[in-house]
């Protein structure tokens, strides 16, 4: 690895009481990379981010961001640090309106130049939000719910931007538009990405690095190009 | 339709009588067949009325799309109404109440913005963080206790033991916040509901601090010190709050202080973070939240607002009893945040009106006067569900925003 890495995770264990779900994480994620994280239901991967981000505790391990452990930081230093997550199953705040919703993703911030910035770029990427920005977040379609929790997420101006199953029942196309547009905030504000998909195949084509998770633990990790061709994940994870 | 509701409505009718008989038919060992028919009818009656409203809205055309309710139409004509004749209108008449008002009025009146204060505090617990307190009362027994043992025993003032009262009320907001952090819901109700009941049995049972059942009695009033140039210099003169009057204007401030501190709470970073919490919680710590201070936060501002309108009650009577603050009460508070619109301060405000009032203008219904009561709150309930004034956040930051474009 030539780029030096923004996110470190050393032998991570996380439990849930006494169920053992995460059995020792290490990996690693490159400064401005795309990076994703595969496995079936229950593999771990949705606990692997929120122990990142300090809502599950780590019982054991390291994790290093920027340069600084953060693996006993609460959720909200966790996210002063520079680290956002669109959460799984496209949690938007029901009640709030599209405009509401965003603004809470900049709750952490005070520069109210950058945060009108932000929200000028969000409705680049997503001119469908700005049709809706009176509308409550409860009464959007599927698909506009995510653009909205990752719209929320990117409020935050992140160094890293954790995306939990984007394509959680999307349509086709609407999932091809989803992973274009996680391409293009990559590109265009140098935003680290740490995808977590169970749709293997389209995660892996966008990203340069593939890690592979089993019943808590990582299996592969490999160049994601490599892991499209690797037979066990043909096998298990791009149906083939 | 019309014969599938009759038909519900004899069905209920029955259960009705089934139930009614024995409850309400025997007094004394003897069955009264009046008091069973009249409680029936008034029940029944009120049925058939539902079932009349029912009816009418289902014969109502189906509205256009962008047709506003009646109640959005009032509220857009009296916001074009500059602020200072509706709300400066508002203040005139309730500051002028006590002066045409007899001694009666004035005493509901004052349990009336108690109520409101005790609304308003509950508001950011239930309504803006979303955490359901069924205990509430507690710190409403705090506060008024707090500042009769300070008086009582160390001789403080209102003014002096009113601080020491929120700090202790807001400690005891936290102490039962700390433990219940993690829950939600159902079992977060059973907690509160708890504490509140621990609280009343202290004081119910301490007898060497709190005297018990019998209560402690004999406070000192709150009182205004004021100059005077008596006997050649300046002293000062001791005004007791005591009179009814003067009384509803202290309650009177503190309702609105209370208002503007709530409001002030609502449209700043906390009460943003507040409801964030109540919508997803998960969201909300993902999006920097601090939810552990922000709900501690909550419970303490809560109980904060509850230990003030706790120390004007022990003020008001001189006395205070654990009987005060039974669990009916927080009940009563919890319907107020509830019918008067989740969040929404001029609902809350209207709402402690109604509830505190209307079973006093029902007096003459004598025992049937709870019955009226009960009746009222169904029906406002199963018309406007939302409660009477529905609470809007952030209208006006939104227009602002979207004025820039």
């Amino acid at each position: 690895m030539s780029k030096p890495s923004l996110l470190q995770l050393k032998d991570v264990h996380t439990f849930y009481d006494n169920i053992h779900a995460l059995k020792g994480i290490s990996l690693s994620v490159p400064q401005g990379a795309i990076v994703c994280l595969i496995g079936a239901n229950g593999a771990g991967k949705s606990t692997t981010l929120m122990t990142i981000f300090g809502v599950q505790p780590c019982r054991k391990g390291k994790i290093v961001f920027d340069g600084h452990p953060i693996h006993e930081l609460p959720p909200e230093r966790v996210a002063a640090r520079g680290v956002s997550q669109s959460p799984e199953g496209r949690q938007v705040f029901p009640r709030m309106s599209v405009f509401e919703n965003l603004e809470m993703g900049a709750f952490l911030r005070k520069d109210k130049e950058g945060i009108q910035n932000d929200l000028d770029w969000v409705f680049s990427l997503f001119p469908v939000l700005k049709d809706r920005i009176g509308q409550i977040g409860g009464t959007l379609s599927g698909g506009e719910q995510q653009m909205l929790a990752i719209g929320r997420a990117l409020m935050a101006r992140p160094k890293l931007l954790l995306l939990d199953e984007p394509s959680l029942g999307l349509a086709p196309k609407l999932v091809e538009k989803i992973f274009e547009t996680i391409i293009e905030i990559n590109r265009n504000s140098a935003t680290t990405i740490f995808l977590v998909e169970q749709n293997a195949q389209m995660a892996l084509s966008i990203s340069s690095l593939g890690f592979v998770m089993e019943t808590g633990r990582i299996v592969i990790s490999d160049k994601a190009s490599a892991l499209l061709e690797n037979k066990q994940v043909k096998k298990a994870y791009l149906g083939e | 339709m019309v014969r599938q509701e009759l038909k519900k409505l004899v069905i209920y009718g029955f259960f009705l009588a089934i139930i009614i008989t024995p409850m309400v038919g025997f007094k004394n060992n003897d069955f009264d067949a009046a008091r069973v028919l009249q409680t029936l009818a008034v029940l029944i009656g009120l049925l058939v009325l539902n079932l009349i409203v029912k009816l009418v809205r289902s014969k109502r055309p189906q509205r256009a799309p962008g047709h506003k309710a009646w109640g959005e139409r009032v509220r857009e004509r009296i916001e074009q109404i500059p602020k200072v004749f509706t709300l400066g209108g508002l203040i005139l008449i309730t500051a002028m109440f006590p002066v045409f008002a007899d001694n009666y009025m004035i005493d509901v009146a004052i349990t009336c913005l108690i109520y409101i204060t005790l609304g308003l505090g509950l508001n950011i617990v239930v309504g803006l963080c979303g955490l359901l307190d069924l205990g509430y009362i507690a710190f409403y027994a705090v506060g008024a206790y707090t500042y009769s043992l300070l008086n009582l025993k160390l001789g403080l003032s209102f003014w002096a033991a009113l601080p020491i009262g929120v700090v202790l009320g807001m400690t005891c907001g936290c102490i039962i916040g700390y433990p219940t952090l993690k829950m939600r819901g159902d079992y977060l109700a059973i907690v509160t509901l708890g504490f509140g009941e621990i609280i009343r049995l202290v004081l119910n049972n301490w007898d060497s601090l709190t005297a018990g059942p019998n209560g402690l009695f004999g406070m000192q009033r709150a009182a205004l010190y004021y100059p005077t140039f008596q006997d050649g210099g300046l002293s000062w003169a001791v005004y007791n709050i005591k009179s009814l009057p003067s009384l509803y204007y202290l309650i009177y401030i503190i309702v609105i202080l209370t208002i503007i501190g709530v409001r002030r709470l609502d449209n700043s970073r906390i009460g943003r973070a507040w409801v964030a919490i109540r919508e997803d919680e998960t969201a909300a710590e993902l999006s920097g939240v601090p939810t552990t201070w922000i709900k501690l936060l909550a419970y303490a501002l809560g109980a904060g607002f509850a230990s003030v309108a706790g120390a004007f009650f022990a003020a008001k009577l001189s006395y205070t009893n654990p009987n005060f603050f039974l669990f009916m009460e927080s009940c009563i508070v919890l319907c107020i945040v509830v019918l008067g619109g989740v969040g929404s301060i001029p609902g809350i405000i209207v709402a402690g009106i109604v509830l505190i009032a209307a079973p006093e203008i029902f007096r003459g219904l004598e025992s049937y006067r709870m019955l009226a009561f009960g009746g009222i709150m169904t029906t406002m309930m199963v018309l406007k569900p939302e409660g009477l004034i529905p609470a809007k956040r952030h209208k006006r930051e939104f227009i602002e925003t979207k004025s820039n474009e």
